[in-house]
């Protein structure tokens, strides 16, 4: 996994931080605006060489921190590797964070960032077809967020 | 029917109060309809099995609103489902009845505090007959609730009710004054 640090840093940016190895599988923390370049070397470096995306998790820290996390967890078959990305980004309440989306490199990404989308408010930038997938499409809010309030009726149904 | 044919096998003739036979024969043949929206729903396939034999008691699921005598919520009643059941509902013919099974589709069940998505009971949506507990509640305790449903028919009748005869001339007045 050394070898990962070492091309990322050559191919995207020199500042990526090292791994955090008390996460597991090990966790790579990366900026919105590097985390397409990052996937893309993952995806098609040789030596690499993550094919498969297994699973997006966002994450609402909650309006003390004031931010939202979302995790990629990798998986390359042919060399047997796992790895974690993760990008950090400030929430607030007037606008959606923004994350690029990564459909374009793993189409699993589409129904797992439209969760996150749907139940966090995550925006993720370039993805095609960004609807709510679970909750109705006329929903209000974003149930997940720690200051999710309950609306009071939905289409004439007491709420609570 | 064994009573029935011996008593008109002989060209007699049977006198019965209109209300007691239709009430007889609505009792006799509810026909639910055949959908499930969680857990509950195996359970209620495995009261409609050959083990536990709904059939004795007339019960025979059917695949359409349009066929069906009664409505049986089986499962966790989303909000976006609530259209979908509300519609079903209303699809049916009446004389129409709701058995609401389990926790969930009584009164949220295990969603009951942090279900943002769960519709608090289906009571909400349509008029329910008759609550089966139980999460899920087995096959004996569904019997049990189409028994109740099946006593609360047998009190029905076609004359209005006393008092929605009340209101009505109630409305009347207050609408010709």
């Amino acid at each position: 996994m050394s070898n990962l640090l070492e091309i990322l840093r050559q191919q995207v940016d020199s500042n990526l931080p090292d791994l955090n190895t008390n996460d597991s599988p090990a966790s790579l923390q990366v900026e919105a605006k590097h985390l397409l370049a990052v996937a893309k070397v993952l995806y098609t470096h040789p030596d690499l060489y993550f094919d498969s995306l297994s699973c997006i998790t966002g994450i609402d820290n909650g309006p003390t921190l004031g931010t939202m996390e979302v995790a990629y967890n990798l998986y390359s078959i042919p060399y047997h590797q796992s790895l974690m990305l993760k990008v950090v980004v400030p929430r607030s309440v007037e606008a959606m964070p923004v994350v690029p989306s990564l459909t374009g490199i793993w189409r699993t990404a589409d129904w797992h960032e439209r969760e996150a989308y749907d139940l966090l408010g995550i925006y993720f930038e370039g993805h095609p077809d960004l609807r709510r997938i679970l909750m109705p499409a006329d929903w209000v809010g974003h149930p997940l967020r720690k200051d999710y309030q309950d609306p009071s009726t939905y289409r004439g149904i007491t709420v609570k | 029917m064994g009573l029935l044919d011996q008593k008109l096998g002989n060209g007699g003739v049977l006198i019965a109060p209109i209300d007691d036979l239709i009430n007889w024969a609505r009792l006799s043949s509810l026909w639910p309809m055949g959908f499930g929206i969680a857990c509950c729903a195996i359970e209620f396939m495995g009261a409609v099995s050959s083990a536990y034999d709904l059939d004795r008691f007339g019960i025979i699921p059917r695949p359409s609103p349009r066929q069906s005598d009664v409505m049986l919520v089986a499962g966790t009643v989303t909000f976006k489902m609530a259209d979908r059941v509300r519609r079903l509902y209303e699809q049916m013919a009446e004389p129409r009845y709701v058995i609401s099974m389990g926790s969930c589709s009584n009164c949220g069940g295990p969603y009951w505090q942090h279900g943002y998505h769960v519709v608090k009971g289906v009571d909400r949506i349509v008029p329910v007959d008759v609550y089966v507990p139980g999460c899920p509640p087995r096959p004996e305790a569904l019997i049990g609730g189409f028994i109740k449903l099946q006593e609360k028919i047998r009190r029905e009748s076609l004359q209005t009710p006393q008092a929605a005869l009340d209101l009505l001339a109630k409305k009347e007045k207050e609408v010709s004054a």
